[in-house]
């Protein structure tokens, strides 16, 4: 117990310090989730949204095949993304292995499942009753879409910040692609599986602290969101 | 049922709903990863420089302590990925970095016969040992290297709750000395890792592999360095058991990735890289470092190994060429 508290006490100490290790490894983190929600955001949204608004064959089996990406082991992702983009394979030339760019596209990958399948149910989640007015109103195809969106925007917001949660949470594509390199692909979930390698316990639980509070803070985001 | 906009709403569910417009619009859809790229360009104007190291130079902290002087020296920015020595050569076989820290003398000499490594240079060395619960259930205390693992066999083939060897499992340079010892010691190491509970395999690095073996109070094999590191930092219950053997020799290389297999690989930063290892400066650092906290220092000069085993003089004393096209 009293090295847990020991630790706990540390950890505190090293937050409200604001120790540049902590604060940098955890800005980095920020930054990289955030550019992986942002850029996975204005891929899938608009893809969501032509699926959503088009009928086509095997729409349903589309949907379902997203689904079941939910929950893609992020080291499988890791493993696929770091094939690709090695120096030895198909993408090598972009020269982006173990840099920030390489977790980022690798985190993209990741959430886009969720971001395709949610939007997609957001949108679906539009009451029907709003859209019988607005027919019987005389609104026509683009007006409907324009109406469907502005309706579900609340419930999409939340399926990115899902996404955020899943990208800055993840450790396998980060330490496989990113390579925890120290003061430049080094995140919060890395860092932890590091220290606590090394017995660095407090630092460590420094770091878990804050994934936890940025976690906190991402739900309450959520909730306040969806109670609207 | 009046249609309710709420103003005020965040800018992100504003830019959302832009983007959602944009999607409505047939043929936006452009799912690249490029675009990535653009967001995050490295504005950063030192050259990165990478290398893939052996853990143990890693958890003993060296590199964090050599790191900032070859930055300065050089200026570029030193990329280290930390990696066991078969993970090191993949990296290097892929061209994902430009010089590799590794320590298996047999995988190296394939690694540059294969073309993919050139200027192979040993910069430093030091001792592996099995280290144990102080009690040593096995009574390996006093055996040469192959005697103690088979001892551990055979203690841990009758009672694997009293004796268990931890092992790294993952293809790191330690592991290949422990497959080594093993053949020594008459065993297929297929038969011996198949054997049954007693023989626990890891897959981590140096550090984090004492640190397991010590939970479970198992005999393991390590590198004295980083044994001394976690001693120090974590209190260790476990204790050095056999430590004088021939075979425990522990040589360090620093090799860099051939420019005509990989063309991308920084060969002029990796050869300047190298020759500072090798250089008295570095081998003095090398030679001291860690003497303050731990009372010796972790690591040799290079130029002080005499025994069996060890590389030849101009394995280290002669500076790596300027590389010409």
């Amino acid at each position: 117990m009293t090295e847990i508290w020991h630790g706990l006490v540390k950890a505190v100490e090293l937050i409200i310090s604001f120790d540049p290790e902590v604060m940098q490894i955890a800005g980095r983190s920020l930054m990289i989730a955030v550019s992986s929600a942002v850029i996975g955001s204005v891929i899938c949204i608009p893809i969501a949204s032509f699926i959503h608004f088009n009928r086509f064959r095997g729409k349903r089996f589309l949907v379902s095949l997203i689904q079941t990406f939910y929950s893609v082991p992020t080291v499988a992702v890791g493993l696929f993304v770091f094939v690709f983009i090695s120096s030895a394979g198909p993408l090598g030339g972009l020269g982006i292995v173990f840099t920030p760019p390489a977790i980022v596209v690798g985190q993209v990958i990741l959430i886009t499942p969720i971001l395709l399948g949610l939007t997609i149910s957001a949108l679906s989640g539009v009451d029907r009753a709003i859209l019988d007015t607005a027919r019987s109103l005389g609104a026509g195809g683009r007006q409907m879409a324009v109406l469907v969106v502005k309706e579900a925007r609340f419930a999409v917001v939340a399926a990115v910040i899902m996404g955020f949660g899943r990208a800055i949470s993840e450790l396998g594509i980060s330490l496989m692609v990113g390579g925890n390199i120290r003061g430049f692909t080094r995140v919060i979930t890395t860092a932890i599986s590091l220290e606590t390698s090394k017995g660095d316990i407090e630092l460590a639980m420094a770091l878990g602290i804050i994934l936890i509070f940025i976690a906190l803070v991402v739900n309450i985001l959520m909730n306040r969101i969806q109670q609207r | 049922m009046p249609l309710k906009f709420n103003n005020g709403s965040k800018i992100a569910g504003a830019l959302l709903i832009v983007a959602l417009l944009i999607g409505l619009i047939p043929g936006v859809i452009g799912c690249t990863e490029e675009e990535s790229e653009a967001q995050f360009a490295l504005h950063d104007p030192l050259v990165r420089f990478k290398i893939a190291t052996t853990t143990s130079l890693y958890d003993t902290g060296l590199w964090y302590h050599l790191e900032p002087i070859f930055e300065e020296l050089a200026n570029v920015e030193m990329d280290i990925v930390y990696a066991g020595t078969g993970i090191a050569l993949e990296y290097g076989r892929r061209g994902d970095v430009d010089a590799i820290i590794v320590h298996d003398r047999a995988r190296e000499d394939v690694f540059i016969a294969d073309g993919y490594g050139i200027n192979r240079r040993n910069f430093g060395y030091n001792f592996f040992l099995i280290a144990g619960p102080p009690d040593d259930p096995a009574g390996i205390t006093g055996s040469t290297a192959a005697e103690a693992l088979k001892k551990l066999h055979d203690e841990g083939m009758k009672d694997a709750d009293t004796v268990k060897f931890v092992s790294r499992g993952d293809d790191s340079g330690t592991h290949a000395k422990e497959k080594l010892i093993w053949r020594e010691a008459g065993f297929d190491y297929e038969d011996v890792r198949n054997s049954g509970n007693w023989y626990v395999e890891a897959g981590k690095g140096m550090g984090p592999t004492l640190l397991m073996a010590n939970e479970m109070q198992a005999y393991v094999l390590a590198d004295i360095s980083t044994f001394l590191a976690y001693n120090f930092k974590s209190d260790l219950s476990l204790e050095p058991i056999v430590d004088k053997d021939s075979i425990f020799l522990n040589v360090y290389a620093a090799i860099a990735i051939n420019p005509e297999t990989h063309p991308k690989a920084k060969i002029d930063i990796a050869n300047q890289f190298i020759n500072w290892l090798i250089s008295p400066e570095v081998q003095e650092i090398i030679g001291t470092y860690g003497t303050a906290e731990y009372g010796r220092p972790l690591f040799f000069p290079i130029a002080s190994c005499d025994m069996p085993g060890c590389p030849p003089v101009e394995d280290y004393t002669k500076p790596v060429p300027e590389y010409m096209k």
